[in-house]
């Protein structure tokens, strides 16, 4: 690791203070993701902000009838919520089938969103990579690497977003509550919170320096079946090679592209009658694998059908 | 960096470079090589201790983050001569090979058995609103985090059933 200075503020307020006037500073929540980066110097932070510890950590009711989750409160302790396993079972099974019991008690809400691809080739520091350091180019494409996009990726960067809790955030229509500089709040939409790669692939969100995640709020849970189901390649213990959130009439995908990736075409399927196969396929007309990933095409056909068809979404069309 | 925290129930006071991991100033500054070093980077659970009575992977916190924190490490589980009954069911049940993985496995179970007593859902839970049953299928995907090289999983698996009062 790079030497760096550690600091941990009391308010919310002297964070996003140090983080906007030390460069090169960073938050810290769990580290469960940044202290491993910074072993293998891809990240390289000169002062670390300890956010982990600031009053974000509670799991609210919000008027309208959702649950507003503190950015702090830990992957574990949502998952293990009565309100959140009775009303967002897709979000409990989400956080459930990532990392391991061990990871998921230091592992944060905000820490999760913001953990960065598992690309081998962003990780193996002697190969090109563009979203490590733009620019070099992209070992992955034409590498010998099965775990990559089928949407919306570009010639810059063909890497997935790893988060499991991200998608079923995703199909649940969940929102980030922000905060920068001297406290200004923002609200957005997680289905626009993560960008896809374009030509910047290092700027993996909206989120501006120094802005700081307090929380991320859910709306009232809606009509219809929940589910989350995720494909990999050993039965616990392992990052997605595929997934599916369904909430409602809404779905999302895992590991198919550099954001959680709403299935907008097949929701549209469904509202005008057609079967989860239908569903499914009319999604995938706009994949474009590249021969080393072409499995992700039969698995989420597969994956997706499965799902629409236990939570009966479109039913009711 | 002044950092103050229990461990085992012993106050200790390190001045860390904030670079030192929580396993490291286990190991090299207070001498407690029990917990293991197999990955450094969380995917193999070996370096699992208890913070404030959860599990956490040590490689992967931060020593400075710890202030004011409680640690157990394999080394504390023993009263005196009486071994925790999750060591003892280790030993009756021959769960480990070589043993690197065991300090890991043992303080892991001891956080998981406490998590599905608080009525923690694990990813095999059919019903996730009903009560938590300790199958062999909900021990296996609970201890997921928590690899052995000598692939002693048949005897972890029922020394953890015993611990648990479930055999
Ligand atoms: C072996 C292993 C297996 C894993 N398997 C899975 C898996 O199967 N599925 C899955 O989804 N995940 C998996 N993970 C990833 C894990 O979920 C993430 O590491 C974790 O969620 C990150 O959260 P954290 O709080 O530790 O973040 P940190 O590591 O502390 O931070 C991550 C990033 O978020 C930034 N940050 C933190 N808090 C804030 C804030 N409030 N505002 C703005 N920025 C902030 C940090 O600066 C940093 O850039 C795995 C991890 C490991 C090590
Ligand atoms: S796919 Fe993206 S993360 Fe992987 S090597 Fe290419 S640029 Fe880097
Ligand atoms: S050494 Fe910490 S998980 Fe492997
Ligand atoms: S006993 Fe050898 S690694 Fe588990």
């Amino acid at each position: 690791m790079k030497p760096f200075t550690y600091e941990r503020p009391a308010d919310v307020a002297s964070a996003l203070t140090l983080v906007a006037k030390i460069p090169g500073a960073r938050f810290l929540a769990g580290g469960t993701n940044l202290v491993d980066l910074m072993k293998l110097q891809i990240e390289q932070p000169t002062h670390l902000v300890d956010v982990s510890r600031l009053p974000l950590a509670e799991i609210e009711d919000t008027p309208e009838g959702g649950l507003r989750l503190g950015a702090m409160t830990t992957n574990s302790q949502v998952a293990a919520d009565a309100r959140v396993r009775a009303r967002y079972p897709a979000l409990a099974q989400a956080i459930l089938s990532g990392a391991s019991g061990q990871l998921r008690n230091k592992a944060t809400t905000a820490g999760n969103l913001l953990q960065r691809t598992r690309c081998p080739y962003f990780y193996d520091t002697t190969k090109p990579c563009n979203k490590r350091a733009p620019g070099a180019g992209c070992a992955a494409i034409g590498g010998i690497h099965t775990n990559t996009a089928i949407f919306g990726a570009s010639e810059a960067c063909i890497a997935t977003h790893p988060s499991d809790m991200a998608v079923a955030l995703t199909a649940l229509d969940a929102r980030v509550e922000t905060k920068s500089g001297s406290g200004e709040a923002r609200v957005l939409a997680l289905e626009s919170f993560h960008r896809l790669p374009g030509d910047t692939p290092h700027i993996e969100t909206e989120l501006q320096p120094a802005e700081m995640i307090t929380a991320v709020v859910l709306p009232p849970p809606p009509a219809g079946r929940q589910i989350y189901r995720k494909a990999r390649e050993r039965a616990s213990y392992a990052f997605a090679i595929g997934s599916v959130a369904v909430a409602g009439d809404r779905v999302a995908l895992g590991a198919v592209a550099h954001k959680p990736w709403r299935a907008e075409a097949a929701e549209l399927a469904l509202e005008q009658g057609a079967s989860p196969a239908e569903a499914m396929a009319a999604e995938l007309e706009a994949a474009r694998p590249d021969g080393h990933n072409d499995f992700k095409l039969k698995l989420m056909a597969r994956l997706g059908a499965a799902c629409l068809t236990t939570t009966g979404a479109g039913d009711g069309q | 960096m002044k950092t103050s925290f229990t461990v085992n129930g012993q106050a200790a006071s390190l001045d860390l470079d904030p670079r030192t991991t929580l396993l490291d100033a286990l190991r090299e500054r207070l001498d407690l090589k029990g917990s293991k070093k197999g990955c450094d980077h969380g995917q193999c659970g070996a370096c699992t201790v208890l913070v404030n009575g959860q599990r956490i992977n040590s490689c992967l916190s931060l020593a400075v983050t710890h202030e004011g924190d409680a640690i157990t490490t394999i080394e504390g589980l023993a009263q005196d001569e009486t071994l925790h009954p999750v060591q003892q069911a280790f030993l009756a049940h021959d769960a480990f090979q070589c043993g690197y993985c065991t300090p890991g496995q043992i303080c892991s179970t001891i956080g998981m058995l406490k998590e599905a007593a608080d009525g923690w859902a694990s990813l095999v839970t059919e019903d996730l609103t009903a009560d938590v049953v300790l199958t062999d299928e909900e021990i296996r995907e609970r201890m997921s985090g928590n690899l052995c090289r000598c692939s002693a999983y048949p005897q972890i698996l029922a020394a953890i059933r015993t611990a648990g009062g479930l055999a």
